[in-house]
């Protein structure tokens, strides 16, 4: 029964996904006069929002005047901790963290000065308390104009988006005063769906480190954390239930660790940005990690008739194993509050358990033959169950769909296998299939080469793909992944930005939104703006950022 | 090789054995001879000095040992107080006093690297007590010329960033830091004679410049650590920032009959050029004390020499013929020629020597160019000429694997040549391009990779011939890299004790 409520609920979900593929505006942007814009005149626009009226008359910031404030009969108040968080987040990013007003000139008369950026939250429940989810309403309205700028958002999510749009709009005069120009901004996500991976276990990523990406995920609009978390080489979520997880398989079982603390402060550091975090606890390949803490949940593999003493996947024909896994993944229900878990499921070697006579003999009873694929569909749907029993939805690797496990309709299919042709025909299959997807392929930005490799990353689309209308509109957007091999604290940021930039702009901007050059010209002011905010992203190509980074 | 230097550890007294020998013996770049035993000792952060032998040449007065005893010092023991001398055992085991530096030559920079030895072999146990076995090294370079290269110009690097660099390279015993300080992109070097080089070159006249004090203050940062400054002023191509500060310098392009408007490479028929190019190489070896200088010559675009109507007539009254090659040859001959005047070696790039091939002056040849670069340097040493070899070691390039073993592997002198042509290859540097490379992700580009090409620089060719044996200790030695506070990137799957901590 449980189960069905489910079904009802992410039907439900279905039919209010953003129509992400199918254009809604042009993109292009507009002067108040009607005449269209050259995009450079968007410098720091990134991502480029869906429509900008822009015109040439400025108006000034000052830090000691300037304020933030919730406008009249908005449904957010001072009590409304995002907005109060993020108001003093943008504070200092407008104003640079010096809180000096730079600016004694005073340079005209009356009318010049933005003194307030009114705050508005239109809906009746704002959702200050709540959490972000992929129905969360991201749009916004902000219209910069003296006295005051307005920003309209149905909900605090829209808030932030806006207030991050707010604070690209400022720049800086020759004199160093902060200044703004007459805009309007009507905007809102093309995918609900905008994520990147990070990956813990290949290497221990310290909190810090977690940290400082989520903040520059927020400039770039991305709303989705997907934290692989565990997999072979570690194990570094600290289980109440399980405490011989960690203990016995991470790298340390005090320094290289998530405790239920650190665990938490992502989720609201998180929270506070608008980014959900879905945790992945992959299997059941990838799991050599969980057998140090977890005694005979992985397969022994055998050399001729005896075992080798290796181990392989989670062995799926003991119910013990099911007993783990679901109290594992009650606990993981509520530690992470997102409605989506991640469970993996790809890459399963199926070596280990074609060595295991046991294995065997179940593949026998169960009528499986030699196709082990049907072995890795039992485990997973057993596994799809238990989750079911939790109230979560469920993220899975493209091969569970491939393999032919049966799957619920509100399973969405993560799909990072393959050339261009092949998962544009993934993509075409799942959505034909009726899953909701969404595509990383294009963008596994551990993969480096010399140059310019961002683009490639931008000229790829989630749409592209023979399908119909309908079809289109189950793909819910993507993720950038960094995988962790050769990937750790020393490494991690410069190499995610603003390469990870460019796939925001294909997730959040409309379709249209794809000329390099003008992409090019922006993106260099965004990856400067970055390195300002304190973080090292790299360079795209040569030139310089008036503010290099200082942190070395 | 006649500058050698000893590094021995002798311990007067009782040793005590404890456990088996350490599972990884990671001094890197491996020394020429190296022998442990499982004999332990103590190390007290109290009772540890460094002391000159009665032997030695040196005594206390000497700025550069007396700092890097400080310096070492701190590195041992990082934790300072040291209280790291754990009660548990520690009184049973007879302890290290001291560690007797000798100069058996007068060559500090060897000494130097003799330090950065003895700061890798001491550990630190399960307690926390520091430890070192009883070593003898017996140590030396293979290669004089140890080098690496920073671009300046494509982006403009804080001090800070070189002079992390700097330290770095000492760990790895790299000891030439080649400054390739200007090109086509800005000129961040401020000028004495010529501020408005700077000024008008420089990405910002007043954020985005090296000063005179930053200039000093790079060279007696590397000083002490034995690391010789190598400035590159690259003409006459790679010189577009040139152009802001020095009008006339560069060659005016021309469309048709009248100029394009647009600034080709140094102007190379004007007089002009070669008093302003003496006088600043005047200025620069007075700054730079090294006794080489690289002159760059490389990649010469002869398009905007051949549109010039005063260039086609200069050739014709020089008998040049359309070759321009022998217009850059020209040039190079006079610049070459001013550098020795100021008694320096000029370094060039190989470009200069494929050119020019008859009365070559006499400088060092970098060859940087893929393809057969042994065949190349098969060819200049034939000519007598030394080498510098870079073209293996292009760290700006990533690979798409993660490849230090590509650097590890490379053979300086596996071309078919005399002992004396072996003998003219002095080393092989590193060069870290500035395209896409700043202050936000040179460190871990740079290390632990260029660690790889600095062994093979160091060490024995027989004794450092396996990447599975190097693989264990240089992925050690990231991890003490990463504990000095250097960034340097993982080679694979796996964790340090102390991960890095910045962002």
């Amino acid at each position: 029964m449980a189960a069905m409520g489910a079904l009802l609920k992410f039907g439900a979900l279905l039919l209010a996904a953003v129509a992400a593929c199918v254009a809604w505006e042009d993109g292009d942007v507009w002067d108040y006069d009607g005449h269209k814009l050259k995009d450079s005149d968007f410098l720091a626009l990134w991502p480029l929002p869906q429509k900008v009226q822009s015109s040439a008359v400025s108006f000034q910031l000052s830090a000691s005047r300037f304020q933030f404030t919730h406008a009249e009969g908005s449904s957010a108040g001072s009590d409304c901790s995002i907005l109060q968080n993020a108001f003093r987040r943008y504070f200092d990013y407008i104003f640079g963290f010096t809180k000096k007003d730079r600016d004694q000139r005073r340079r005209n008369a009356a009318g010049s000065e933005v003194l307030e950026l009114q705050v508005a939250i239109t809906s009746p429940d704002a959702e200050c308390d709540g959490f972000p989810s992929l129905t969360s309403d991201e749009s916004y309205e902000l219209s910069v104009d003296q006295p005051s700028a307005v920003l309209k958002a149905p909900k605090v999510w829209g808030a932030l988006r806006g207030l991050e749009t707010f604070s690209q709009l400022v720049y800086e005069d020759a004199y160093g005063a902060r200044n703004i120009n007459k805009t309007g901004v009507s905007d809102f996500p093309r995918f609900a769906h905008r994520g990147v991976l990070l990956d813990s276990s290949r290497h221990y990523l310290p909190l810090k480190v977690i940290l400082a990406n989520l903040e520059a995920m927020a400039m770039n609009k991305y709303n989705v954390f997907h934290w692989h978390i565990s997999d072979d080489q570690s194990f570094p979520y600290v289980s109440r239930m399980f405490p011989d997880l960690s203990q016995k398989g991470s790298y340390h079982p005090y320094t290289h660790v998530y405790t239920p603390a650190d665990v938490k402060m992502v989720i609201e550091f998180a929270r506070m940005r608008g980014i959900r975090v879905i945790a992945e606890f992959d299997t059941p390949g990838h799991t050599q990690s969980w057998g140090f803490g977890q005694k005979d949940l992985l397969t022994p593999c055998y050399t001729g008739s005896s075992p080798s003493g290796t181990y392989g996947p989670v062995n799926p024909i003991l119910n013990t194993t099911y007993d783990f896994m679901a109290g594992f993944f009650k606990e993981i229900s509520t530690v992470f509050p997102d409605a989506y878990v991640h469970l993996g499921g790809d890459e399963v070697d199926f070596s280990c358990w074609k060595s295991n006579p046991d294995i065997q003999k179940f593949m026998d009873q169960q009528g499986f033959g030699k196709d082990y694929s049907k072995l890795e569909s039992f485990y997973i749907q057993r596994l799809l169950d238990i989750v079911s029993s939790t109230d979560k939805g469920y993220m899975v690797w493209q091969e569970v769909f491939d393999n032919g496990v049966k799957l619920k309709m509100d399973t969405l299919i993560h799909v990072w296998k393959g050339n261009e042709a092949q998962y544009q025909a993934e993509m075409a299959r799942v959505t034909g299939a009726g899953y909701r997807t969404l595509l990383s392929t294009p963008w596994y930005l551990n993969r480096i080469s010399y140059g310019q490799d961002w683009r490639d990353a931008y000229k790829a689309d989630p749409c592209n793909f023979t399908g119909t209308d309908a079809q289109k509109k189950l793909v819910i957007g993507g993720e950038a992944c960094l995988w962790g091999e050769y990937v750790d604290a020393s490494n991690l940021t410069p190499r995610l930005w603003p390469r990870a930039s460019a796939v925001a702009e294909r997730l959040w901007s409309d379709q249209g939104v794809r000329d390099i050059s003008d992409a090019y010209v922006r993106l260099v002011q965004h990856r400067c703006r970055m390195v300002e905010r304190g973080i090292p992203a790299e360079p795209l190509f040569t030139g310089y950022c008036r503010h290099e980074y200082s942190g070395v | 090789m006649s500058s050698r230097c000893n590094l021995r550890f002798l311990i007067p007294g009782l040793a005590l054995l404890l456990g088996g020998v350490p599972s990884v013996l990671a001094v890197w770049p491996q020394p020429q001879q190296i022998r442990n035993s499982a004999e332990r000792y103590s190390l007290s952060a109290r009772a540890f000095l460094f002391k000159h032998a009665d032997v030695s040449a040196v005594r206390s007065g000497c700025d550069v040992l007396d700092q890097a005893f400080t310096r070492y010092f701190t590195l041992i023991f990082p934790e300072s107080g040291g209280g790291g001398t754990g009660d548990t055992g520690a009184a049973l085991i007879n302890t290290l006093l001291h560690c007797c530096v000798y100069m058996h030559s007068w060559n500090l920079i060897l000494n130097i690297s003799g330090l950065e030895s003895l700061s890798q072999l001491v550990e630190q146990d399960d307690y926390g007590a520091y430890y070192i076995n009883k070593t003898e090294i017996e140590d030396f370079p293979r290669f004089q010329f140890r080098g690496l290269l920073l671009d300046t110009s494509r982006h403009y690097l804080p001090l800070q960033a070189i002079l992390k660099t700097l330290d770095a390279m000492a760990y790895s015993k790299l000891n030439v830091f080649h400054w390739h300080i200007v090109d086509d992109p800005s000129f961040p070097y401020q000028s004495r004679k010529y501020p408005d080089l700077s000024k008008k070159g420089a990405y910002h006249p007043f954020t985005h410049i090296y000063t005179q004090t930053d200039v000093r203050r790079v060279i007696e940062h590397a000083r002490l650590r034995g690391i010789r400054v190598l400035a590159e002023f690259d003409s006459p191509g790679h010189t577009q920032s040139w152009g802001n500060g020095q009008p006339s310098l560069l060659t005016p392009c021309y469309r048709g009959d009248v100029p394009s408007g647009t600034y080709g490479p140094v102007n190379p028929i004007l007089d002009s050029t070669y008093v302003f190019m003496a006088n600043l190489l005047k200025e620069v070896t007075s700054v730079f004390p090294d006794s080489y200088i690289h002159l760059g010559g490389d990649e010469v675009d002869f398009s905007c020499w051949k549109s010039n109507p005063d260039i086609k007539a200069f050739m014709k009254k020089m008998g040049f013929g359309s070759d321009f090659t022998k217009l850059e040859s020209f040039y190079m001959q006079n610049i070459v020629n001013i550098s020795t005047m100021l008694n320096r070696s000029s370094v060039v790039w190989q470009d200069v020597f494929d050119y020019h091939e008859i009365n070559r002056p006499r400088y060092v040849v970098e060859v940087w160019k893929w393809g057969c670069y042994l065949c190349e340097v098969r060819r200049v040493t034939k000519a007598g000429l030394k080498v510098i070899l870079a073209s293996p070691w292009y760290l700006d390039l990533p690979g798409p694997t993660h490849d230090w073993a590509r650097y590890y592997n490379v053979r300086p002198l596996a071309f078919k040549g005399t002992e004396e042509q072996k003998k003219l290859v002095i080393g092989g540097e590193v060069c870290m391009w500035g395209e896409y490379v700043d202050a936000t992700n040179l460190s871990p580009r740079l290390w632990p990779r260029a660690c790889a090409a600095a062994e093979r620089l160091w060490s024995d060719e027989v004794q450092t011939s396996s990447v599975d044996q190097a693989f264990p200790r240089l992925t050690d030695f990231r991890c003490r890299l990463l504990r000095r506070g250097i960034q340097a990137e993982p080679l694979y799957v796996g964790h340090c004790k102390n991960e890095y901590q910045g962002i």
